[in-house]
């Protein structure tokens, strides 16, 4: 299919790099007090490395030039203990922010997940999952690196750059200098490089999150792909979109290979410019040959770092990117979101009442109408409703308003007199249970997905086998005996696959089970074969006598189990009654639901 | 499990294992390397020379101080100037070369990337649905996107690390020998620990890398899970566990990320404290020798600074082995799956269908998947070409693995499945796939527009084509009604779309392939009434040249079948015209009683 492309461009460079890494402060807070100790070390090492130098122009100078050999030993001893302690130091650099930096990671994956949970269905609606499986696998990794050694480098090696013009500019300052203001187009450099390379760094990451969709869809769509034999065809796109990756990695590659070039050409530009310098200082006695070669020492003491400002710099880029595109999810604002003051039910009865509920996208495009148009509505406790409708006239959004999957967007809904969005949502959802027509199971054993909107049961094991067993019961699910494990039988994702009929009735069982006031049921026998289906109903009336129950329904089968029907035309309900009513009054409910009419009442 | 994901789930395993792992994945990558090769090599010429220009820097700065400086106070300038001139020679050199060598390695690298993605989506999509099944939809995706990743990280960074670092170090040894034979002494000396530690380090980080490779496949597997069953989780409160589950996996993968960053804690500082030493080590020869006279100051500067910068790019080194460490263990996973035998194998020898007539021949089949569940004891099927055929039998009776054998989903265990006279296993997978389409309940729609989505059905269809197959399964009208028409982005402003819909668009795009012998798998079951009449009626024309198989619960669509068939425990019981079975008393007369009745 096309490029997709993700639903936030990148952000204008409003808030600067600093700005946008400070939002990791939060997660930082526990780590930091570590993380500074860890540059403490940090710096520690680089600055016995910068004392090696010094030893040995105070050895050039002295032991070397007047030819006493006893000063050789302790000059050698001092350098030898600098080398320890900065390997020393190193070690120390790790212990201290192994933990630390690896806990804030998790603690920044843990909470993206949270918080992806907690956005509504609209949210995802919108974002690929491979866009989000991007951010929370290499984005975050990436800012756990910087954090344990992108950022320290960069401070600690600035701070050693500086320190060493400081040492270099002390020893003379003619020199210095001169190596100072040779190094300056690299600066300049470096902070334009940080404009270019930005851009570049964040479409290959998006470019990658997009191709993560590609393959993401192509593993999870393998069934149509086989069934037309569009293998091929579809590795046309892929590949376009690698292609397309392809050429920004290549432009990113000139971007790294020119700042190499600055980073090791400049230096060698002001070693040269100091050897000529330093040589004519030295022959004006101006200098003493031991301060020339402690001179260079130094200077190659600072190219370590100064090489690698280039590569900390745009990983330091790169983290700005990842961090942005985390906060993009961090930032969505949850609309759907917990009340300030909550209300509770404590006795709920069912009595479920759309009050002009309305629906409606929030991007969809301005002039199209509300997906629900005004819908008055009463479940009575106790009550089943089966909402008939054409495909597309709004049943399954009117089903997703219930446990808030979706709020309407004007007008309420109410569970028993209280508005569902004072509720708490972990609350409602108690109170509504809800079979989808796609059912989703999740990696677990039988028994946990079934069981899933009974947490309650978890120290109950008596209670929970015997509502497990009367759920299956009544979804005609024994099925799940004949498993390998029989109700442990790992099934899902990770498991073994069921068929559509199989998956489906496991999904009811689970509605079942959780015992809710509400019961919400999409179309949820679609895939079972007419016998199952009678059972299924059979065993379903038992349950329905006592729960409300809102019911999408396509076959006259499913509206029997209903006491009322209400029939939904384009966001409307244009129609309510007993179905024998409703076939008797309104051509297009018959159209809708009979499949015994003729084709003159079709064309009506 | 197959014997793949097992195999993936330990992070021990037997030597033999082992060595066939990774003889795997070392053939894997020299394919990789080899279309690529010249550029590589070039890039290998180019950064040889730019690391000869670095490593004579510090030989020609040692230079102008011992013999410039002398020739400085004699009054001539000249060599000085000349010696610097020289350093700046050597420095361009050696900084162009070294960008030169990041852009063709990119290209190289980049290349290798690409076509590894290539070859991974190919072979994933070639690979049959059992695979899929057993080895999940998570792993598949973890090893193309972050086993890939894994391998991107070393090529991007870590390979041009060792390089670099190789060349370094060996010219750095050579010019410090070349200098001054005593120091390279040292150095050899300090050989020994360094290839003692690194050995260390090889052996504990190879489990280490393993474990975190498993580690971050579960933490994957589990977040695609939730993700795309958001609903679920939300309707059912499961936040919280989901939450509790997330964080195990997110705290194991920490703690296997912890270990072997430890490793590197010790390597790191035992590689400096090495050089540290040697340095120390070469120094005090080194001064000794220059107050015996035996060593010039100059000198000295050069011998202490190159071993100094010896011992540099082992830091680099280590961050290459810790990128080489990870991606060796993805490019493992990665060569597991390329090597993942097809099952339905594509023909050594194809046979063409030019014009294919549709005449179905199933001849003694049995099958049984791979758990040895037998499925289809043993079947005959004879189905004329341009019949239509309505299979009903209760869930489990085996319709849906016939209809996956005859769309070659699965091969028979023994026994064969003839189009046209030819065995389906040496048919051309071109004209397998031209010949028979299979629509399931699952209608998939992938990114993209409302019209792509149906012209996957034929690549290349014009806007009219779409539009007619639209029409002729009664889609045309929603798809109007969608806020950009046919253009409709499906995941974007307006354009979700009901399972009612998806099932359409899908049928649309079955519509529009055109072929032979069509298989509806429960296709009608999430349509609404109204949509499944319009589509009866499409069926009625579109069916008309074509043999078709329907598997359908409802039996509506049994009215415009010539044939029906009564399946139970994977035999058929039951095979007539459906007038005379209905007439008759036997299963398909009693189901379809009880169907009528639930009609009202």
């Amino acid at each position: 299919m096309t490029a997709t492309t993700t639903p936030a461009e990148p952000a204008p460079r409003a808030g600067g790099t600093l700005r946008t890494l400070a939002r990791l402060l939060p997660f930082l807070r526990p780590a930091l007090p570590w993380l500074v100790l860890g540059m403490i070390a940090t710096l520690g090492a680089s600055a016995a490395a910068l004392g090696i130098p010094l030893v040995l122009q105070a050895l050039v100078d002295g032991a070397l030039s007047t030819g006493d050999s006893g000063q050789i030993l302790p000059a050698v001893l001092v350098v030898l203990g600098l080398g320890v302690v900065e390997a020393g130091l190193i070690a120390a650099r790790r212990l201290l922010t192994i933990g630390p930096s690896t806990r804030t990671e998790s603690a920044i994956r843990t909470a993206f997940y949270r918080k992806l949970q907690d956005l509504p269905v609209a949210f995802h609606d919108r974002w690929q999952s491979g866009q989000l499986l991007s951010r929370v696998v290499g984005d975050i990794g990436l800012i756990r690196r910087w954090l344990a050694f992108g950022v320290l480098y960069l401070i600690v090696n600035v701070l050693t750059i500086l320190g060493g013009f400081a040492v270099l500019l002390a020893w003379n300052w003619i020199l210095g200098l001169a190596f100072l203001l040779c190094s300056i187009p690299m600066w300049i450099y470096g902070f334009r490089f940080e404009k270019t390379y930005h851009v570049i760094a964040r479409r290959a990451q998006d470019q990658q999150g997009d191709l993560a969709t590609a393959v993401e869809e192509s593993v999870h769509g393998i069934r149509v792909l086989k069934a037309f034999g569009r293998g091929a065809h579809s590795l046309d796109n892929f590949s376009r979109q690698a292609k397309e990756l392809f050429g920004t990695e290549l432009a990113k590659a000139r971007a790294d290979g020119t700042i190499w070039f600055m980073l090791l050409f400049i230096p060698d530009v002001a070693f040269a410019v100091c050897l000529v310098t330093g040589v004519a200082l030295a022959a004006g006695g101006l200098l003493t040959v031991g301060e020339l070669v402690a001179f260079f020492a130094t200077a190659t003491v600072l190219r370590g770092p100064v090489e690698s400002i280039g590569f900390l710099l745009s990983m330091t880029l790169d983290t700005r990117s990842a961090t942005e595109r985390l906060f993009e999810i961090f930032d969505a604002e949850n609309p759907v979101a917990d009340p300030a003051e909550p209300k509770r039910i404590d006795d709920p009865r069912g009595r479920l009442e759309f009050r002009g509920a309305r629906f409606r996208y929030q991007d969809a495009p301005a002039g199209t109408r509300d997906l629900l148009d005004g819908i008055d509505l009463v479940l009575e406790p106790g009550e089943t409703l089966a909402l008939v409708g054409l495909t597309g006239s709004g049943k399954t959004t009117l089903t997703a308003l219930v446990p808030r999957l979706y709020d309407v967007t004007g007008g309420e809904v109410l569970l028993d007199g209280v508005d569902l969005r004072d509720l708490p949502r972990s609350d409602l959802r108690r109170h509504v249970g809800m079979a989808f027509e796609e059912a989703t199971l999740f990696s677990d054993t039988v028994r946990a997905n079934v069981l899933l909107g009974r947490p309650d049961l978890d120290d109950d094991p008596a209670e929970a086998e015997r509502v497990l067993r009367e759920s299956l019961d009544i979804a005609q699910a024994a099925f799940v005996d004949d498993l390998p494990l029989g109700v442990d039988t790992l099934i899902g994702e990770e498991g073994l696959s069921l068929s559509g009929g199989q998956r489906q009735r496991l999904a009811l069982a689970r509605a079942i089970a959780a015992r809710p006031s509400v019961l919400v049921l999409d179309d949820p026998l679609s895939a079972l074969d007419v016998d199952t289906e009678a059972r299924v109903e059979e065993g379903l009336r038992r349950v329905l006598s006592t729960t409300t129950a809102l019911v999408v329904a396509h076959r006259p089968s499913t509206v029997a189990l209903a006491d009322r029907v209400a029939l939904l035309e384009r966001g409307r309900i244009t129609a309510l009654g007993p179905h024998s009513e409703l076939l008797a009054t309104s051509a297009h409910y018959r159209h809708v639901i009979s499949s015994l009419d003729d084709e003159r009442e079709v064309s009506a | 499990m197959s014997r793949l994901d097992v195999e993936e789930e330990r992070s021990r395993l037997s030597r033999a294992e082992s060595r066939e792992i990774r003889r795997r994945s070392r053939r894997l990558l020299g394919s990789l390397v080899a279309p690529v090769r010249w550029r590589l090599l070039g890039a290998l010429a180019v950064i040889v020379m730019s690391t000869i220009a670095q490593v004579a820097g510090p030989a020609i700065l040692a230079f102008g101080i011992d013999d410039g400086l002398p020739e400085f106070l004699a009054g001539r300038p000249g060599p000085v100037l000349l010696i610097a001139a020289a350093y700046l020679g050597t420095a361009v050199v050696g900084a162009l070369g070294a960008a030169w060598f990041t852009m063709l390695a990119a290209q190289a690298n980049q290349r290798m990337l690409y076509d590894l993605r290539r070859r991974m989506y190919l072979h994933a999509q070639r690979l049959s649905l059992e695979f899929h099944e057993s080895y999940t939809s998570g792993r598949i995706i973890a090893r193309q996107t972050s086993d890939l990743e894994a391998i991107r990280e070393l090529l991007d960074g870590g390979l041009n690390g060792l390089v670099r670092g190789v060349l370094f170090m060996s010219f750095t040894g050579v010019a410090l020998v070349a200098l001054d034979p005593p120091s390279g002494l040292v150095l050899l000396g300090a050989m020994v620990p360094l290839v003692v530690l690194v050995r260390w380090f090889q052996v504990r980080s190879e489990v280490a890398f393993r474990d975190t490779r498993v580690f971050s496949a579960r933490l994957i597997v589990h977040f695609v899970e939730t993700m795309t069953g958001i609903r679920a989780v939300q309707a059912f409160r499961t936040e919280a566990r989901g939450a509790q589950r997330f964080a195990e996996h997110v705290e194991g993968y920490r703690a296997a990320t912890s270990r072997s960053i430890m490793l590197f804690g010790v390597l790191d500082p035992g590689l400096k404290l090495i050089g540290n030493l040697s340095v120390v080590a070469v120094l005090l020869i080194g001064a000794l020798r220059v107050v015996d006279g035996g060593l010039e100051v100059g000198a000295l500067l050069a011998v202490v600074l190159y071993t100094r910068r010896f011992f540099d790019p082992t830091a680099q080194m280590a961050g290459f082995y810790n990128a080489y460490q990870s991606a060796s263990a993805a490019l493992e996973k990665i060569s597991g799956v390329l090597a993942q035998d097809l099952s339905v194998p594509d023909p050594t020898s194809p046979v063409g269908l030019a014009v294919p007539r549709g005449a179905v021949d199933f001849r003694a089949v049995r099958f049984a998947y791979r758990d040895d569940r037998v499925v289809l004891p043993e079947f005959d099927l004879r189905i004329p070409a341009g019949q239509t055929i309505a299979l009903v039998g209760s869930t489990g009776a085996g319709k849906s693995t016939l209809a996956k054998l005859l769309a070659r989903f699965y091969d028979p265990s023994t026994g064969r499945i003839e189009l046209d006279g030819v065995d389906l296993r040496k048919l051309h997978p071109k004209d397998l796939r031209r010949a028979i389409v299979m629509v399931t309940q699952e209608a998939y729609l992938f990114s993209g527009t409302v019209g792509e989505n149906i012209a996957l059905g034929k690549p290349g269809a014009t806007q009219e084509e779409i539009e007619a197959a639209a029409r002729a399964v009664g889609a045309h009208e929603f798809i109007l009604e969608l806020p950009d028409g046919y253009a409709t982005d499906v995941n974007k402003r307006g354009g979700r779309v009901s399972a009612g819909q998806r099932q359409l668009i899908s049928f649309a795009r079955a519509f529009l392939a055109d072929p032979a012998v069509l298989i509806l798998d429960e296709a009608t079951a999430s349509l609404d009434i109204p949509s499944e009449r319009l589509v009866q009626r499409g069926l009625e024309t579109l069916l008309a040249d074509r043999t078709a198989i329907i598997i359908a619960h409802r039996l509506s669509t049994v009215a415009i079948a010539h044939r029906v068939l009564v399946m139970e425990h994977g035999r058929i019981v039951e095979d007539g015209p459906p007038a005379e079975l209905i007439g008759g008393t036997g299963r398909f007369a009693k189901l379809h009683a009880a169907w009528r009745d639930s009609l009202v």
